[in-house]
């Protein structure tokens, strides 16, 4: 009985859906590729022994997206978008790249000078200035949005579009190759046999769980989303409730930059980070928040992105070409849709709800 | 026997919803040509049994005769084809679009496979002469006030012209007298041309001014269904409360009258405060133990008033004072420091936060002034809302229930409790009884001047002059955006009306 009344409460939450999409994608992986959960642990000559296989890399390489849509989840449920993040990657990235370059002043930058493992910048200082350049872009769209009053989604489009010149401006419209080896640790590293990234992912999702239920934020996101009018008249300065949530958002694609350019040793402003806004939102939406704004769930959201990253490595491992990704997750969109309209989540609450009352007229 | 003479015939209704049985073997008739006035408390199983009427929500049991044939109404817009139109509390319209789309949203004139602008802005035209009010048809709807809206919901009912049966639920709740009484010529006519109205409201005068007979609910069940002119105004609400009226007596309150204003501590000063285009220059003060009543009609400046003294909008001359101090920045925020308090008109869009739960709709204003800091623990929440919920007599299944599924009356409750918990010293309630039920409605009016003994300024914005005068102890007078007068509050009702219509 009791364990009936725990399955009630997970279903009525909002990880249940995400959390049965991963466990249907897993099951999947289960019965057409046995080899999927095979962990193993491998030496590696830069960072020792660690633990690889595919859900590791699930992990590893979904963690700029859960990054995202943590930030994004805060943005979305205020009732507003931000299509930029994947723009703020590339800009962070860029910003980490060029603090790195070891070449002075005007001196050319030679393929000498590049790949000389060392920079003139502390590392601190690169990482700092990679989060700083994010959480600006944050607080302008932050502030296009909420003083200037621009349409979340015309607001943040002028940044998607800007964001990619301003790193091509950043790193000069080269693409940089990273060459030192501490700024590869946040990528590529492990702490004791786990990825680097994981860390991060959990640290941020604890710092974001704690910003926003343990103290009001989460509270006053989720009434200006619902209602700003209302909110406003209560007393809460709506417009910068609005500002933390892109500020925050900017931040979390910073550090997803950081990851992603220490992962692919290089900063590209075209390609870094590129349709990651998109996926972000999907996660989002998948993790059951609604685009209106309103009631969130960040870990409902992280959910979400791994879904997305599981089936991603899903789809790689089945040996489906890279070029028809795309098309597969087209599938995936139309099956959240579908998922979660209207129709299908009465049928299977009247479903569950049948087979809880024969639960419990059988006791 | 011939036809009957019954258009709509509802037996044996009974509609429950999780936790609610909101309509309990209901019946309900009307008659060709009648003007029925549906009446009972929130939560009385109204707007239900209109809702099932309508086909907006399906009944668990109990037939729907229509013209005698038994029919299953499927849909909103099946109801629509069967005849009955509906015009609901508030206005459902797109106010970003035309008045003569509103109007004909569905029903557009085509030509060619596109609209027919020019032919549909005269059907339109031709529709809302019915009202004879003045609309230019082709303008935005949301260019013309509430009351505009509500007559064009009322037009774009009535222009189905195949109409049997109109509902028109709280019609009148924004409506001025004058525009009341057009609504009423309307009806008559209608009524003439042997169209069943069904009427729903709070307005227990308009009952009597214009219904042939009054069905009663209470709690979800029918008390009964009685001609309008052997049923006494005392008889219908003791039926409506289903209890005795000595408590609805025993509000008529002993006023503080021994106290002069003099002798009350002078709490708000706002000299020639105004905003243009919103409000002209206004002198207004406010006492501590004092309740100031607003009378004005639609559109005379009253909520514009109460929103320069809270802040909501930033006065473009004079100056305020508060308690010593004037006042540089305005904001809700500024107000609640400052201990002022609002409760807006517009309950659903400016009010409660629909999809939050009853206790995060409380503690959200005290929240907002303790920052977001400082978040009251759950268990300071929990006491919050349990002690409102229990002192106004907030009327949900639990503190987490969401606002949105409380009736209008409890909605305004759990307004008024946000507002109580920040323990302000100036309150300004903006139409806290419209669309409220009777008892509601005398509990609020209570509380009121309750909140005024101790110690509180209140400021009781009504249309309703009777209860502006009942509760307070001075009344001001607005009229065309400007204060025009302001009196003791032993002024009677026909002096007030003269100064709101401007005929001194």
């Amino acid at each position: 009985m009791k364990q009936t009344s725990f399955f009630k409460k997970l279903r009525r939450s909002q990880i249940f859906w995400p959390l049965v999409a991963w466990v249907l994608i897993l099951i999947f992986d289960a019965i057409v590729e046995p080899g999927f959960f095979r962990l193993g642990i491998i030496e590696d000559p830069a960072y020792g022994k660690h633990l690889y296989g595919n859900l590791v890399d699930v992990f590893n390489n979904g963690a700029p997206l859960m990054l995202v849509a943590i930030g994004m989840t805060l943005v979305i449920a205020t009732g507003g978008v931000d299509l930029s993040v994947g723009a703020v990657i590339a800009i962070s990235a860029a910003m980490g790249a060029v603090l790195i370059n070891p070449a002075l002043g005007n001196e050319l930058i030679t393929n000498e000078i590049l790949t000389r493992n060392a920079t003139n910048t502390p590392l601190p200082l690169i990482v700092l200035a990679g989060l700083a350049a994010g959480t600006v872009c944050g607080l302008w769209n932050g502030l296009l949005v909420s003083r200037v009053g621009i349409q979340p989604m015309v607001a943040t489009l002028i940044l998607m579009v800007a964001g990619r010149g301003i790193a091509q401006l950043i790193t000069n419209g080269q693409i940089m190759t990273i060459y030192y080896t501490p700024y590869f640790w946040f990528g590529n590293g492990y702490i004791l046999g786990l990825p680097v990234s994981i860390y991060i992912v959990a640290g941020v999702l604890l710092l974001a769980w704690l910003l926003v239920r343990k103290t009001a934020i989460g509270l006053f996101i989720e009434s200006v989303g619902i209602n700003a009018k209302s909110t406003y008249y209560s007393g809460i300065n709506e417009k910068n409730v609005k500002l933390l949530a892109y500020a925050f958002c900017g931040f979390c694609g910073a550090i997803a930059g950081l990851i992603l350019s220490s992962y692919v040793h290089s900063a590209d402003g075209n390609n870094n980070g590129l349709n990651y806004e998109l996926d972000a939102i999907l996660a989002v939406v998948m993790g059951g928040t609604l685009m209106t704004g309103g009631r969130f769930s960040l870990f409902a959201s992280v959910i979400g992105a791994l879904v997305i990253w599981t089936f991603t490595v899903t789809v790689y491992s089945l040996g489906v070409p890279a070029n028809a990704l795309l098309a597969a997750k087209a599938v995936l969109v139309l099956l959240v849709i579908l998922l979660y309209s209207d129709y299908s989540r009465r049928l299977m609450n009247r479903l569950f709800e049948r087979r809880g009352s024969q639960h419990d007229t059988a006791n | 026997m011939n036809e009957p003479i019954d258009v709509v015939r509802m037996l044996d209704i009974t509609k429950s919803f999780p936790g609610v049985v909101a309509l309990e073997d209901v019946e309900f008739t009307l008659r060709k040509g009648e003007i029925h006035a549906l009446v009972g408390e929130n939560g009385a199983g109204k707007s239900t049994l209109i809702k099932v009427l309508t086909g907006v929500e399906q009944p668990d049991h109990g037939t729907i005769q229509l013209e005698g044939q038994v029919v299953q109404v499927r849909s909103p817009q099946h109801s629509q084809e069967l005849g009955i139109s509906t015009v609901y509390q508030e206005v459902n319209l797109c106010t970003n679009i035309s008045v003569a789309e509103n109007i004909m949203l569905g029903r557009e004139p085509r030509r060619f496979g596109s609209i027919h602008w020019p032919k549909m802005n005269e059907q339109a035209r031709n529709a809302i002469n019915r009202l004879s009010i003045d609309v230019d048809v082709t303008q935005p709807l949301g260019n013309y006030s509430v009351a505009i809206q509500q007559m064009v919901a009322i037009t774009r009912a009535l222009e189905i012209l195949s109409a049997k049966v109109l509902i028109l639920d709280e019609p009148t709740s924004s409506l001025d007298i004058h525009e009341t009484n057009l609504l009423f010529d309307v009806m008559r006519k209608l009524k003439n041309e042997s169209i069943g109205i069904i009427f729903i409201t709070h307005f227990l005068d308009q009952v009597y001014q214009i219904a042939d007979r009054i069905t009663v609910l209470r709690n979800g069940k029918l008390v009964g269904t009685y001609e309008a002119s052997s049923l006494s105004r005392v008889e219908l609400v003791a039926k409506m409360l289903g209890r005795s009226l000595t408590e609805l007596d025993a509000i008529a309150r002993v006023k503080s009258h021994e106290k002069d204003t003099e002798e009350k501590q002078q709490l708000v000063e706002a000299k020639g405060l105004g905003l243009a285009g919103s409000l002209e220059p206004v002198d207004l003060e406010l006492y501590a133990n004092d309740v100031l009543g607003v009378a004005g009609l639609l559109g005379s400046g009253r909520t514009e008033m109460a929103g320069l003294v809270f802040g909501i909008d930033a006065p473009d001359s004079g100056s305020l004072v508060v308690e010593g101090e004037k006042v540089s920045k305005f904001s809700p925020l500024e107000s609640l420091k400052r201990g002022i308090a609002l409760c807006p008109e517009d309950r659903k869009a400016e009010g409660i936060v629909g999809d939050l739960t009853v206790r995060e709709n409380i503690i959200l204003a005290l929240q907002a002034r303790y920052g977001w800091l400082k978040f009251l623990s759950p268990q300071r929440q929990n006491e919050i809302a349990d002690r409102y919920i229990e002192l106004l007599g907030i009327v949900t299944p639990s503190a987490e229930q969401l606002v949105r599924n409380l009736s209008g009356g409890n909605q305004q409750k759990v307004i008024l409790a946000r507002w109580l918990a920040t323990n302000p010293k100036v309150l300004i309630l903006d139409e806290p009884t419209r669309g409220v039920d009777v008892g509601a409605k005398t509990e609020i009016q209570k509380l009121v001047m309750e909140l005024a003994e101790e110690g509180k300024s209140c400021v009781f914005i009504s249309s309703e002059l009777e209860e502006v005068v009942r509760v307070s102890d001075r009344v001001a007078v607005l009229r065309d955006r400007k204060k025009v007068a302001e009196y003791a509050g032993d002024v009677d009702d026909k002096t007030l009306i003269q100064a709101m219509a401007g005929e001194a």
